[in-house]
């Protein structure tokens, strides 16, 4: 009696949670009404999320905000849920979240305490070091080895604050450019303006892949920080944080992320069929083990 | 929308150099007011020859200043820029591409901003030159013929600082439209005002605070050019046009 009771009262408060955690959401109750979600991607960041040649967005990270599409259709029981794709950039990212234009991004986006204070973040979906890319008879092996150079990132990156501090502290003197997305950064370093192009590793090998000769170029250096990838969502939000947490969490626990990496970084990809050979960091499984959303900084 | 509002960013202090983030909004103020003042000379002296040539009565003098004209009025601005810095550097001889690359990053990014908008700019002042000119009573041309000057001094002493004169109102807004331009030049990575906007952004993520604050500077600088414009209109205003007495 006593046992049915509390099971029959648990019952109610679980269903009374559920339906609260569904309407708190201004996100979720957006969704429903309009039968859209809203999501941001990027134009250019490999393997991540991208234009293929017929300008479909693909990717890392597309394909794991396609699950939270998913699991959000199926939370919300819709039949049908229609998705608007918006492509963003570095530096609009986080206004488009914040005002609604985009419900949740994923592409390459680091969580950091910073950007808390704004938006949230879901569970880290990749862990980076920044490093440099350089032509591969450059002599450059090292950040000390860019003492006097010319230097590009890309603006409203991590990299470009890393950079401009470690320029400060160690006084190298470098000139650095700031580009505005990863194509112009690498189009700035193939032309000959900068000798190397600090930016997250896999970006990196991402933009080898778009190199008119892959070869000439290698990825060099100790790495200048350690970054979790997150998707970004508004803030106080918890019910809609807690589906995408779960989507996230819930494939990296089953497996399944180990079969959408190696699609993404062990296998040849658009547009030019290389393969990134970006092998599986210690990090990286760690992650895959105990998924979170810690920020490193 | 949740937006959590902190001007006191303003003031807070940048994380490299010892400055704060408003100065590096006034770094990027100085460097718009610089590089349009710089453009604007440029457009003003080649938009006046252009305008002169195009009202010249010879064919082809005319025709190059036509064709001047069109070339630069009708590329997009952006599209400008980019061939001046990213493509002119690649079709120069390998050497002189070359060490003009190895130029300090910020030099190589002033010289095609400022080349670019000088050009741009001056197409657009050399239609307003010519529109003065044509805009004044045939007998002016004639009257200084019969007096003896030739065509170049009739221009230079009667026909040019009579069509200057006229033209000031229209100027004041490719004067004002300039500076608003120069905001293109933030793509290709030079830390003007608007740049410096954005990157306040990046580095706090307070988007509404910084964009105000951009938007105010760019309103203070088109007060003050246009309150000294009016103060040229004032100065030059031909008596018995427009209202001058």
């Amino acid at each position: 009696m006593r046992t049915s009771h509390l099971i029959a009262t648990a019952i109610a408060a679980s269903m009374l949670a559920l339906s609260a955690s569904a309407q708190e959401s201004a996100t979720l109750k957006k969704i429903k009404d309009s039968g859209t979600i809203s999501l941001g991607h990027r134009e250019s960041s490999i393997p991540f999320s991208y234009y293929n040649d017929k300008q479909q967005v693909i990717g890392y990270s597309h394909e794991l905000m396609l699950k939270v599409v998913d699991a959000v259709k199926a939370e919300l029981k819709l039949a049908k849920l229609d998705t608007k794709l918006m492509p963003v950039t570095s530096q609009n990212r986080i206004p488009l979240v914040q005002n609604g234009t985009v419900d949740i991004e994923c592409g390459s986006t680091t969580n950091n305490t910073e950007r808390q204070k704004q938006v949230a973040f879901s569970n880290t979906i990749f862990i980076i070091g920044t490093r440099l890319m350089t032509k591969k008879d450059s002599g450059i092996k090292d950040f000390p080895d860019l003492a006097g150079k010319n230097v590009v990132t890309t603006a409203g990156t991590t990299s470009e604050r890393l950079l401009r501090k470690l320029n400060e502290d160690k006084k190298l003197n470098m000139n650095i450019i700031s580009a505005k997305d990863h194509g112009e950064s690498f189009l700035t370093l193939e032309t000959g303006r900068a000798v190397a192009f600090m930016m997250d590793d896999a970006l990196l090998y991402g933009e080898m892949a778009k190199a008119k000769r892959a070869s000439d170029w290698a990825v060099v250096g100790t790495p200048q920080s350690r970054e979790a990838y997150g998707c970004m969502l508004r803030k106080d939000d918890p019910g809609f944080k807690k589906i995408v947490d779960n989507t996230i969490a819930k494939t990296m626990t089953s497996g399944e992320v180990e079969r959408i990496y190696n699609k993404w970084f062990m296998n040849s990809i658009p547009p030019k069929g290389l393969n990134l050979n970006f092998v599986l960091s210690e990090d990286m499984k760690a992650l895959f083990k105990n998924p979170n959303d810690k920020a490193f900084e | 929308m949740g937006y959590h509002w902190n001007w006191a960013v303003l003031l807070a202090s940048a994380p490299s150099g010892g400055v704060t983030y408003l100065d590096w909004l006034l770094s990027g103020l100085k460097l718009t007011v610089t590089l349009s003042l710089s453009s604007w000379l440029m457009a003003l002296l080649l938009g006046s020859i252009m305008g002169v040539l195009r009202t010249v009565p010879n064919r082809w003098l005319s025709g190059i200043a036509t064709a001047y004209v069109e070339i630069f009025r009708n590329i997009p601005l952006l599209v400008q820029l980019f061939i001046w810095y990213f493509v002119l550097p690649e079709l120069l001889p390998s050497g002189i591409g070359t060490a003009f690359k190895q130029l300090d990053p910020m030099l190589q990014q002033f010289l095609s901003a400022w080349i670019c908008l000088g050009f741009f700019t001056s197409a657009r002042v050399c239609e307003q030159v010519r529109a003065g000119i044509e805009s004044l009573p045939r007998g002016q041309m004639n009257a200084a013929l019969a007096l003896g000057f030739t065509l170049p001094q009739s221009y230079r002493f009667v026909l040019v600082p009579m069509a200057l004169r006229l033209i000031v109102p229209p100027l004041t807004s490719e004067f004002l439209n300039i500076f608003k331009n120069s905001a293109v030049c933030s793509t290709i990575g030079l830390l003007e005002l608007a740049a410096q906007g954005r990157q306040l952004v990046d580095y706090t993520a307070q988007a509404y605070e910084s964009f105000i604050a951009v938007t105010l500077l760019y309103v203070l600088i088109n007060v003050v050019v246009m309150v000294a414009m009016r103060k040229v209109e004032e100065r030059t205003r031909v008596p018995g046009y427009m209202g001058g007495k």
